[in-house]
């Protein structure tokens, strides 16, 4: 068991970056929240900066634009980080990896620890990629 | 000229989920000027269009915005039907006006929560979001997704509704309503949401005409505009339904007009499951072969107003050229005139009120120190402060 599956137990404070989605994956990371999927009774909140995070959730293929940025945020994350990858977007570049604005895969720019595959993926499909990955032994 | 203070907001805001990115150019607690920029979420879609068939446009399209994920294909479908000349079956038409208005209701309810996020009544937030849920359960019984449902197709639509699907769909739609009284009453009645809403973001009709601005945001200033009515497409000519107008301009008018422009989706939708019973096992789509060359325009209402699609094809199978507008391009600019004159407080939720989809518009919010240039505040300070108004405003019993 790695530093980071053994620090990552409980509480999960989760910082949600879109580097360039549909929205559709970022709402469905809202639904978490809402009543129905209610992640906060884990103790996992979104919080509003990546300074406070211990999971990075990336939505979106990152463009040309956001590239830097992308990577700016990850640097002041506090490590370690969990980077997790929401979509195929993140996972792949999905629809959009024939883009001319589409500045490569998420795992060539930021270290991705999990992805989670989907077009957007379930809000119950997330809640099991974190668990699983939570639970790796 | 005093001393200004610039708050940058963006571009990662920790609750409008794109990245964009907005300056305030504040004097004291008042916005003197504003600009955004954008563009973080180009990801040349017009161009990937171009690769793809005509068949596969349909699911790039869905996949500019989330939230409207049946408008763009709905505006499509107009444009590329118009080239051919073709008329979709009956069946169909309703179909796709019933998805077409269910995600009316689910967008409208999503800004209800995010404006109540924005006031500071998380409550708010959370119940909207609850019932969110069951028109997105009733999406993926019908559509087979929750978002992006792959249901339109050229010349109909891809999947029926049986007569099964068609009374759970009554059903949510009857709890639905009971739900959208509930939170009509909660923010008409209530006078800390008067206090902070009225007034607010200001839009006159000379204003709107000026900027173009369309969709809710028109009709809060009596604009009386919307494409259903003006150049009806699928089944909205077939349906009795009203368009919501609204008098003032302001954020709480435009609540008003998405609040009740739910009742008229349902009224809708109902009226569209009973011309489905009617038109019993018809057809859900007819086979076009090819699309001729031509010139095809289309435009839908979605809920934040019109989508508009060219498409040019020349005979081949794939689009040559296919040009996008989405309402927030026009309604973005707006914010010039909504938020200038205003408070730094109230700045939130007056952007929040034209429902700015910044994917449609591949556009970015932040507040800058005039003289330095330095960054002061983000916009979950912002959010904050939009919050404490309205704890303050509850506190003093106004
Ligand atoms: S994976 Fe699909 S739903 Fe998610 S951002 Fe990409 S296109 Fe949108």
């Amino acid at each position: 068991m790695g530093l980071k599956e053994k620090c990552f137990k409980k509480s999960l404070w989760v910082f949600h970056l879109s580097a360039g989605s549909c929205n559709n994956c970022d709402i469905e990371i809202l639904d978490c929240l809402t009543p129905k999927f209610d992640i906060e009774r884990f103790g996992m909140k979104l919080v509003g900066s990546v300074r406070h995070a211990d999971v990075l959730l990336v939505t979106g293929v990152v463009t040309r634009k956001t590239l830097s940025r992308v990577k700016e945020v990850y640097e002041q994350a506090p490590k370690p980080i969990v980077v997790i990858g929401i979509g195929a977007c993140a996972c792949t570049g999905g629809l959009f990896r024939d883009s001319y604005n589409f500045a490569g895969p998420l795992d060539k720019v930021i270290p991705v620890d999990a992805y989670i595959p989907g077009c957007p993926p379930k809000p119950e499909s997330m809640l099991a990629g974190v668990m699983k990955f939570l639970n790796k032994k | 000229m005093g001393k200004k203070t610039v708050i940058p907001i963006g571009p990662y805001h920790p609750l409008l989920e794109e990245p964009e990115f907005f300056k305030l150019y504040c004097d004291g607690e008042i916005v003197k000027d504003m600009v955004w920029e954008t563009g973080y979420n180009h990801r040349g879609i017009e161009k990937i269009c171009q690769t793809k068939t005509f068949e596969q446009v349909f699911y790039v399209v869905e996949r500019i915005c989330g939230i409207c994920s049946t408008s763009h294909p709905f505006a499509y479908a107009n444009a590329v039907e118009s080239i051919p000349g073709v008329e979709i079956p009956e069946r169909a038409k309703y179909i796709r006006s019933i998805v077409g208005e269910l995600e009316r209701i689910h967008s409208h309810l999503l800004w209800v929560g995010l404006a109540g996020h924005f006031l500071g009544y998380n409550t708010v937030f959370m119940w909207a979001w609850k019932y969110r849920e069951p028109i997105l359960d009733m999406f993926e019984i019908i559509t087979g997704n929750r978002n992006s449902y792959a249901m339109f197709t050229i010349g109909g639509v891809r999947r029926d509704i049986n007569a099964e699907q068609a009374t759970q769909l009554l059903k949510v739609l009857d709890d639905v309503k009971e739900k959208t009284d509930l939170l009509v009453g909660a923010v008409m009645d209530d006078p800390v949401i008067h206090a902070r809403l009225k007034g607010v973001g200001v839009l006159t009709s000379k204003d709107i005409h000026d900027f173009g601005a369309v969709g809710p945001t028109a009709r809060a200033s009596m604009v009386d505009i919307d494409v259903r009515r003006d150049d009806p497409y699928a089944a909205y000519d077939m349906v009795n339904w009203k368009v919501i107008l609204a008098k003032g301009g302001d954020v709480f008018a435009k609540a008003e007009v998405r609040l009740l422009e739910m009742y008229e989706s349902i009224a809708i939708i109902k009226q569209c499951l009973e011309g489905l019973k009617k038109s019993n096992q018809g057809d859900i789509k007819i086979k076009v072969k090819e699309i001729p060359p031509g010139i095809g325009i289309g435009h839908a209402e979605a809920p934040r107003g019109e989508v508009f699609h060219f498409v040019k094809s020349d005979g081949g199978n794939s689009p040559v050229r296919h040009k996008i507008r989405a309402p927030s391009y026009t309604c973005i600019p707006t914010f010039r005139k909504s938020c200038v004159g205003g408070t730094v407080s109230d700045a939130a939720i007056a952007t929040a009120a034209v429902d700015p989809c910044y994917c449609c518009t591949e556009r970015m919010t932040q507040v800058y120190d005039y003289s330095t240039g330095k960054k002061i505040m983000n916009a979950a300070e912002l959010i904050k402060l939009s919050q404490a108004k309205t704890r303050d405003l509850k506190d003093k019993k106004v």
